[in-house]
């Protein structure tokens, strides 16, 4: 890493410059990059699973896992081999076939999103123009995995809990939308690649609001803990995944970290202005906001209890939804009225209406008790 | 582009046959009997604390968000119209966010209706 230039990067080598319909450069490319992308993913994962479950403890004020390796570092390899090495378990009742699938299809679509994740300037799998639109169709396919495991299953209680994911992830998915074409407006694309070089300011201060919005909808999407009534332990006993065992377990495990990490990769490209940043390797920066986006999920899913269905469909449709829309129109008129790199003074203002949209609106909502009545 | 999406679905093949193989480690690990498998009436059944199951499972499900499932449709279809607009809003300016604007409103007024009509409540 002698003489390191930001500007080109640590994977780039200009591979992400070269015509991709030469074959062998094709093939390179699409070989180096995949390595990449499974590799990060599997580290990240591993990464994550140990600090999820430290600093929950630390948040819970508990140790938290600490005796394989030093300071627990291994636990989670520990969790790897134990879980690989248990008896697989089917319902005799349940649709075998369905089953087996299930992990599959909810697996691949979360690895899937980060074929159009840029690691660096130009250094993505695959630069698709419409990069965005491509993750939010990809990252919705993975519900199906998950109502079939819940359906195949034959069990009761598998079966309420896909139904609630189903309405939630069907509620969710729309301010979720809404939230990111404010981005592409101020972008004026859909390419994420294009997404970060467009951020001289980063669009989590142009777009406040938009970031809560999909903050709180990707939180849902992945069924973190705030809305994470799909698997509620003490009702539904871990709803979809109650009669897996062993490494069909463990995938639906891997892909809720692997939508958690996409996740936080996503926002990182489109609020936190992806892998920009001043004097480190731009791979580094990537991995810094990444890490950074993860320690507020798993902070929120520390912080606040689990909601009732009500609750979550009422915040849904009531509450994020004329929010999004307003947003929405909100940054259009701005997009239209001020010149093209939006100027600074627009933060204040957009922080501004932020506050006064998200304190009017909790005026009208109550969630602390009671049922949610508008 | 078209070489764009090649790589995206050869990433699809990818993905899969890793998930694949990642189930099908264990199944050879039971072949060469370092996994378990005895399986037993009672450990195949289903679970549900302890309780025998009463009834079917897959039977006609109380389908309370079928009106749920009517908006998202409705909502799903303005975002896809929303993508393409907002790329080229820049070029089209006012009379394209008026166009866009009438068209949400037209949605609004039935979301409005829906919310006034109760419909957004989880019964």
């Amino acid at each position: 890493m002698v003489g390191f230039n930001p500007d080109h990067g640590l994977f780039s080598y200009g591979l992400g410059a070269l015509p991709p319909d030469w074959p062998g450069n094709y093939w390179l490319h699409w070989g180096l990059f995949v390595i990449i992308i499974i590799v990060f993913v599997l580290a990240m994962v591993m990464a994550f699973i140990y600090f999820e479950r430290r600093g929950l403890g630390r948040l819970q004020v508990r140790l938290g896992p600490n005796r394989v390796g030093p300071f627990g570092i291994l636990q989670p390899v520990a969790d790897a081999i134990k879980i690989l090495l248990k008896e697989d378990i089917v319902p005799a009742k349940g649709d075998k076939l369905v089953h087996w699938w299930a992990p599959v299809v909810a697996f691949a679509p979360a690895l899937m999103i980060f074929a159009v994740i840029p690691f660096e300037n130009g250094a993505l799998l695959a630069d698709l123009n419409i990069g965005i639109l491509y993750i939010v169709a990809v990252s919705s396919v993975s519900v199906v995995g998950v109502f079939m495991a819940a359906w195949s299953c034959n069990n009761k209680f598998s079966l309420i809990g896909a139904m609630r994911t189903v309405a939630q992830i069907v509620s969710y998915e729309i301010p979720l939308g809404f939230s990111i074409i404010g981005v592409a407006l101020i972008a004026g694309s859909l390419s994420m690649n294009e997404i970060v070089t467009s951020q001289n300011i980063p669009f989590i201060l142009l777009q406040p609001l938009g970031f809560l919005i999909y903050f709180i909808s990707a939180c849902a999407e992945m069924n973190r803990t705030p809305f994470d009534l799909m698997e509620a332990e003490s009702e539904i006993v871990d709803g979809y995944h109650i009669e897996y065992s062993g490494m069909k377990f463990a995938m639906f495990y891997l892909a809720e970290y692997v939508e958690a990490l996409a996740i936080s990769a996503i926002i990182t490209t489109l609020f936190l202005s992806g892998w920009k940043g001043p004097l480190l390797p731009p791979f580094l920066w990537f991995l810094i906001k990444v890490v950074l986006i993860f320690f507020a999920i798993v902070w929120v899913r520390g912080t606040i209890p689990r909601i009732r269905v009500d609750q979550l469909m009422a915040f849904a449709w009531k509450c994020l939804l004329p929010l999004a829309l307003i947003n929405l129109f909100i940054t259009g008129i701005e997009v239209i009225v001020l010149p093209q790199p939006l100027p600074w003074l627009i933060v204040f203002l957009n922080l501004a209406i932020m506050a006064i949209l998200v304190l009017l609106w909790s005026k009208f909502f109550k969630l602390g008790g009671g049922r949610v009545e508008v | 582009m078209l070489a764009n999406y090649g790589y995206i679905g050869l990433f699809l093949v990818v993905a899969v046959l890793f998930a694949v193989s990642t189930l099908l480690l264990p199944l050879f690990l039971r072949f060469i009997h370092i996994i378990p498998h005895k399986p037993n009436p009672i450990k195949n059944s289903t679970y549900e604390c302890g309780m025998e199951t009463v009834g079917k499972t897959w039977v006609q499900f109380n389908f309370r968000y079928y009106f749920y499932a009517l908006l998202f449709v409705l909502f799903d279809v303005v975002v896809i119209f929303l993508y393409p607009w907002s790329v080229t809003l820049r070029q089209l300016a006012n009379p394209a966010f008026i166009e866009m604007f009438i068209f949400i409103f037209i949605i609004a007024v039935g979301y409005i209706y829906a919310w006034r009509k109760k419909v957004l409540e989880w019964k």
